[in-house]
């Protein structure tokens, strides 16, 4: 990985060197990093960064929570699965570009309205992942669970979870990457502060440079909340690995 | 067999069922009435699609019957009650469990304190003879190991009914005759050791395993399903491997299989 970090970073100076482009069309990695540092010493960035990160996992921690419990509700039963698939099949039809000017209206542009893009966009794929996983929950283990008369919780906790768990991270594998776009969407649309705010300052001001920084540190946070999805994935399906060493 | 002078533990009484095996077609149980007593062990035979697994789920108070009735122990069968131990075709185990936790999972359905559930689960691994393989995962299993785990699962908080649907079905021949041997060990033939022998309905559609095992076979007719013999096996237990050969077992399976149609 660093290996490839470092030729990218080799390719892009010769690029620059080759090339001779202005420094607003593409700076050089020294460039930026002196700009990363700049912003880095005067406390922006870190302020931005917490707006953001904010928006993340507020959104992550909605779109998450809302998903399951209406996935859970719509894989046990064919009534909900009637009354709202329509409706969420048809919400996806629409680009959420397109509602996240209405939600900025709505909900002003404070943090509420990318907390709510944010969690819009994680909440189609971890539902639709919740829903096939309960279901994958195989029919003779119910039959077990109902012949030693366990209860609805006792079934949601021994079977119908951990049955579920391997799709479901699945789910929200897609979800934790897609819950940085959805809050860098917002605050395109209409914000005080981010990074996705700061990408907007730096492209009116033609300071390209603050614009890679804020790209490379949201691909950082992205990168690094995907690691901890999956380490806790990881950890938590050990016996699904074990199993195909 | 004393049997015929206790109380029945299950009576069957002009059960009917009919039901949809997903494929459109109706599957049925036609008036079927029978007995089973303590410690008794009975198999059902027929071929498939005669209803033999439903008339197990009735059993189990997993399904209740569109006709007819069963009591237990005297009393209306309702639904699931404690004391069933039940075994499926494919060992249905929970793959993210080791075979400790497989085997300890109807104890902890019933809440039984931590602190007992360990040494009861290790009796269970030791009688089938599991030894060693604690924290092995079901998918490293082979098939004749995983059905052991099946059977300690199902007898672990100490049933006194036992319904096994075609327990050995996937297994090959050889695992099959050993299984049966095993059950027998664990199930009926080790009166000592504190546990006490099992009440078994087991349905299967191998005629000679059913011979072999059973106290009494009932053979089924094609669907819908009606009791077509129900025949005692008077051969002596323990069950040694030579009864297989004698001409007793030989007449009994041929009049079974007759039976069958």
């Amino acid at each position: 990985m660093f290996v490839s970090m470092a030729g990218m970073l080799v390719a892009w100076q010769l690029l620059i060197v080759l090339g001779d482009f202005p420094r607003f069309i593409l700076p050089s990695p020294g460039d930026v990093l002196k700009r990363f540092l700049e912003i880095v010493g005067d406390g922006s960035l870190f302020r931005h960064l917490v707006t953001t990160l904010k928006e993340v996992l507020s959104g992550l921690a909605l779109g998450v929570s809302s998903a399951t419990t209406l996935g859970y509700l719509i894989a046990k039963s064919r009534w909900m699965e009637r009354l709202l698939a329509p409706y969420i099949v048809a919400s996806q039809s629409v680009p959420l570009v397109a509602i996240a000017p209405l939600l900025v209206i709505w909900f002003g542009p404070g943090i509420l309205s990318k907390v709510l893009i944010a969690a819009l966009i994680v909440f189609f794929p971890v539902l639709v992942n919740t829903v096939v996983g309960v279901r994958a929950a195989p029919e003779d283990l119910h039959t077990l669970m109902r012949s030693l008369q366990a209860t609805r919780w006792q079934t949601l906790r021994l079977l119908e979870i951990p049955a579920a768990l391997p799709v479901f991270f699945g789910g929200l594998r897609v979800g934790a990457t897609l819950v940085v776009i959805g809050a860098v969407v917002g605050e395109f649309v209409g914000a005080d502060s981010g990074l996705g705010f700061l990408i907007n300052v730096g492209r009116g001001l033609y300071d390209t440079s603050l614009v890679f920084v804020a790209v490379f540190v949201l691909i950082s946070m992205a990168l690094i909340l995907y690691g901890i999805v999956a380490g806790i994935e990881a950890r938590l399906l050990a016996w699904q690995r074990r199993a195909q060493d | 067999m004393s049997s015929s002078k206790t109380e029945p533990i299950l009576q069957i009484q002009n059960l009917s069922a009919v039901f949809s095996d997903g494929n459109g077609d109706l599957q049925a149980l036609d008036d079927i009435s029978f007995s089973v007593h303590p410690e008794e062990f009975v198999c059902v035979i027929g071929p498939s699609g005669c209803g033999k697994s439903t008339l197990l789920r009735i059993l189990g108070g997993l399904l209740q019957p569109v006709q007819g009735r069963v009591l237990f122990r005297g009393e209306p069968l309702l639904e699931p009650r404690r004391g069933v131990g039940f075994v499926f075709q494919n060992s249905n185990l929970m793959p993210w469990r080791s075979v400790f936790e497989n085997i300890a999972l109807p104890l902890e359905v019933q809440n039984v304190p931590v602190n007992q559930v360990r040494p009861l689960v290790q009796e269970l691994i030791d009688l089938v003879g599991l030894q060693g393989f604690e924290n092995w995962l079901p998918r490293d299993l082979s098939g004749g190991m995983a059905q052991r785990v099946a059977i300690a699962r199902a007898l672990v908080h100490d049933p006194d009914l036992l319904l096994l649907d075609e327990p050995f079905g996937a297994l090959d021949a050889l695992t099959r005759e050993t299984m049966g041997d095993e059950l027998l060990r664990i199930a009926v033939d080790s009166s000592g050791g504190g546990r006490r022998r099992k009440t078994i309905v087991m349905v299967t559609h191998a005629i000679t395993e059913a011979v072999f095992l059973a106290d009494r076979v009932l053979a089924l007719s094609p669907r819908p399903g009606r009791i077509r013999m129900d025949a005692p096996v008077s051969l002596p237990r323990p069950r040694e491997e030579y009864l297989r050969y004698t001409p007793e077992f030989g007449e009994l399976a041929h009049r079974l299989r007759e039976a069958i149609g």
